[in-house]
């Protein structure tokens, strides 16, 4: 007996362990996404001349709390006639996939939740599970705005899935490996930020954030909320804490795609300055360890895709519905595809600075 | 006991459960999403198997896309359920019979007797730094490639069949050509008059 229970111990170490490395991931991101929502409303207020929030705490900064709790305390309305246990599953589904992403995310060279050897693929499936989330809303609210506004914008996530998946199909050909962790040191050089892939790869770059806005359902794709013109498509009938974890959903979402934007065309923890500074500075003190690569400058890169994000939402008026299926199918898959042959042919020629190491 | 068994069971009995589910539930919505319940629970039983290549991909081809499209259709159609009941007793016979002769070929070929913990070997472990993707690719690439090529190429008939079976032009329906509407320009829209500004009376 004894033994059964040291032996069922050991066999259940590591998956405690897995525990806390996976709390102490998910809760900084957890807030991340509070003060997204709080920076968010602030930098848009700024590009619209005005003060943002400002009351709660100083200069606003305890707004997500106060949203928080707000939700927190609200009830949770359930239509009548809606299916209950999907109505409530229907946003955990929408959850999760931006959180389980993450374990495949390299923090710095060594940290890593799982280090993946399909580490692309795992990701490119779980983020296509998050449409569940929508279609399941949407279905199960037993509404006609909710199953409009979920046959909208799951249409748009599958169409723009399938630019994104070609954009990935671009950096493994670069990279020769599927694995997060290897994409990333393909990446590193003598040659700062020009040995990153976002120069040989910039229109799948490109093309890959777009989707990725689009996939988020942010503007200017959020024909799902299109407030102006349908109610607010397929959470409209949710309150309380389960519209506000489809709100988490969706920042936690945004943080992703910034963070997968910056491992694969950015060089994630790589330096911009890699190669270019000399070891004696990168042996001083604090501006050795700014200088060299780690996780700071992973976070300054997904920083500079959130703002991306929130000018854009600022600066764009929506797009329309057929023009969004047109950008999507008729514009970005072919250019994936012809960028495609052209990575294929760089590879094979060994254009350097990328690919003229041997590998 | 170990992680794995516990894993083993525990997808398993989902797998099973949930694909019992999808011909017994009567609403096909939720059928279809025990069907993505059952898809989901085998990719995780695959990744025990160490075939993480073929689990990603199950998730990636059928959970993240077809099964999509699937319910898009079940969730648009208004299916009658009291008109499929329709005739059920006078076809139960017949169904009756195929079902005992599908079952009959089913225990014929995959019985008992062709299963079983001492028909097979134990799959071999790898060590952590083995692919299963760059396997797969390595054989299907190599020593499938014809089939391989030939199927891809079956697929892409199929994709320009759908395709063209839909593509259907009709000339009285009115629709917006977003290309002209881009192309657009100024001076097609807009004509700017020069006047002279009037005198304050």
């Amino acid at each position: 007996m004894l033994q059964w229970l040291i032996s069922t111990y050991e066999n259940w170490q590591p998956v405690s362990g897995y525990l806390v490395h996976i709390v102490a991931i998910t809760v900084p991101l957890f807030v991340c996404v509070a003060y997204l929502t709080y920076v968010e409303r602030k930098i848009i207020g700024y590009m619209q001349v005005r003060m943002g929030p400002t009351r709660v705490g100083w200069k606003g900064l305890l707004q997500p709390w106060a949203d928080m709790f707000k939700l927190l305390f609200k009830e949770i309305i359930i239509p009548s006639g809606a299916n209950k246990i999907l109505f409530l599953l229907a946003p955990i589904l929408a959850l999760a996939p931006a959180l389980a992403a993450w374990a495949v995310i390299p923090l710095n060279a060594t940290t890593v939740l799982a280090d993946l050897n399909a580490g692309l693929l795992y990701v490119l499936a779980v983020t296509s599970i998050g449409v569940y989330g929508v279609i399941i809303a949407g279905w199960s609210s037993n509404s006609k705005y909710a199953l409009l506004g979920a046959m909208r914008s799951s249409a748009q996530i599958v169409a723009y899935e399938i630019a994104m998946g070609f954009a990935l199909v671009g950096v493994l050909i670069a990279a020769k490996s599927m694995n997060l962790g290897d994409i990333i040191v393909s990446q590193a050089g003598q040659h700062g930020f020009l040995d990153w892939f976002w120069l040989p790869l910039l229109p799948l770059f490109i093309i890959y954030f777009i989707s990725g806005v689009a996939e988020t359902n942010r503007a200017p794709f959020d024909v799902a909320e299109g407030e102006s013109e349908i109610v607010a498509g397929f959470h409209v009938e949710y309150s309380g804490m389960a519209f506000a974890v489809f709100f988490l959903a969706e920042y936690a979402n945004m943080i992703l795609i910034s963070a997968l934007a910056a491992i694969m065309f950015l060089g994630g923890w790589l330096s911009p300055v890699q190669g270019w500074v000399s070891a004696t500075w990168l042996a001083t003190p604090y501006i050795g360890w700014i200088l060299d690569d780690g996780f700071h400058w992973l976070l300054i890169k997904i920083a500079f895709f959130l703002f991306w994000y929130l000018w854009f939402r600022a600066t764009f008026p929506r797009y329309r519905y057929d023009q969004i299926m047109r950008l999507g199918w008729k514009v970005f898959i072919p250019i994936t595809i012809v960028w495609i042959v052209v990575v294929s042919a760089m590879v094979l020629a060994q254009v350097g600075p990328w690919w003229d190491r041997p590998s | 006991m170990g992680i794995e068994p516990i894993l083993f069971y525990s997808f398993a009995t989902v797998l099973l459960v949930s694909a019992s589910a999808v011909i017994t539930v009567r609403n096909p919505v939720r059928a279809a999403l025990f069907l993505v319940l059952t898809f989901f629970a085998s990719a995780a039983l695959w990744l025990l198997l160490e075939a993480e290549f073929l689990a990603v991909a199950l998730v990636l081809v059928y959970v993240g896309a077809v099964m999509v499209l699937f319910l898009f259709v079940v969730m648009m159609l208004d299916i009658n359920l009291a008109r499929l009941r329709e005739g059920f007793i006078k076809f139960l016979p017949v169904g009756l019979l195929i079902a005992v002769v599908m079952v009959a070929v089913l225990v014929l070929v995959v019985g008992p007797e062709q299963f079983g913990l001492a028909k097979f070997a134990e799959p071999a472990r790898h060590n952590a730094d083995y692919s299963n993707s760059r396997e797969l690719g390595l054989i299907l690439y190599t020593v499938y490639v014809y089939p391989f090529e030939i199927a891809a190429v079956i697929l892409l008939v199929a994709i320009v069949a759908a395709i063209a079976l839909t593509l259907r032009h009709r000339p009285t329906t009115k629709y917006q050509n977003s290309t002209e509407q881009i192309a657009v320009q100024r001076n097609q829209r807009l004509r700017i008059v020069e006047m002279p500004s009037e005198e304050r009376k």
